[in-house]
């Protein structure tokens, strides 16, 4: 797929990068226009937590693929301060910033898929997948 | 990219053309509470068709930016934002909750007729 990309995320306009270098994917792909703006979003909010936690990371968009099932798989990495308790920030409503906590449970709603890996001093890692219906 | 914003009357009319960016959308806030105070607007919309999301910080600075400009004077209707992009919003788990939401610019204007009352310098 000629559209699969890795943003590096280093000021607010990559965050805008990113998600419509995801869109440009998931539109190849054949997802729905509704379906579009589900990933979009999704991207947004893992790409605004690398900017405002981490400072800098990257996201990778890509094909995926599982048997007959075809999909895009977003990739959020950074190599900032980490995610100490994971289950409490996939709260509904918790934060640490200024935020109202919704970027990481609202991003686990919006895919399919939602993996996150994370180490104190070490990173954080967010990996979701949607299919094609 | 700047976000046009047109003096129509006692309204003002802020189109997004493109896709924002987070300081954009601080600039946008920024600017229409300098003009709402200036020209002692009694109504603002803001044209959000040519938005491709709304995600958590663009939700709450619209938000913040209605609050803010009530405070100056001035009611705020969203128009426009694509039903895909509102059912994204409500997936995420973001609402426009207290702001006032028309369908497109023309119904956005009607509702602020409806609110302000239009009155001397009004558009309609
Ligand atoms: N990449 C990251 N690195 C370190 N901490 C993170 C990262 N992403 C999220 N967090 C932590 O998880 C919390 C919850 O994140 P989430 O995106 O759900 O909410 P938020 O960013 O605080 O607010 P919102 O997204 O609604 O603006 C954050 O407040 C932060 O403490
Ligand atoms: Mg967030």
């Amino acid at each position: 797929m000629s559209d699969e990309a890795c943003v590096p995320i280093n000021w607010e306009v990559d965050v805008v990068t990113a998600r419509q270098r995801g869109r440009a994917l998931a539109s190849e792909l054949g997802f729905s226009r509704g379906d579009l703006a589900l990933i979009a979003t999704a991207i947004s909010e893992v790409a605004r937590n690398i900017l405002e936690y981490a400072g800098h990371g990257e996201v990778t968009v890509a094909t995926a693929q599982d048997g007959r099932r075809r999909g895009i798989m977003v990739v959020a990495r950074d190599e900032g301060p980490g995610i100490a308790d994971i289950a409490l920030a996939m709260q509904d409503g918790y934060s640490t910033g200024k935020g109202l906590g919704v970027g990481l449970p609202g991003s686990r709603r919006l895919m399919d898929d939602f993996e996150i890996a994370s180490e104190v001093g070490k990173g954080t890692t967010v990996t979701m997948r949607k299919w094609v219906p | 990219m700047e976000v046009p914003i047109l003096k129509q009357g006692s309204y003002l009319i802020a189109s997004v053309q493109s896709a924002l960016t987070d300081a954009d959308l601080r600039q946008l806030q920024e600017r229409l509470a300098g003009m709402v105070s200036r020209h002692r607007s009694r109504g603002v919309v803001v044209d959000l068709a040519a938005m491709d999301v709304m995600d958590s910080f663009a939700s709450r600075t619209l938000r913040d930016t209605a609050h803010m400009l009530r405070l100056r004077g001035a009611a705020t209707v969203i128009v426009g934002i694509q039903p895909e992009v509102a059912f994204a919003m409500v997936q995420l788990g973001m609402n426009l909750e207290g702001i006032a939401t028309a369908l497109d610019l023309e119904d956005g204007l009607a509702l602020l007729d409806e609110r302000v009352g239009g009155g001397p310098g009004h558009v309609r």
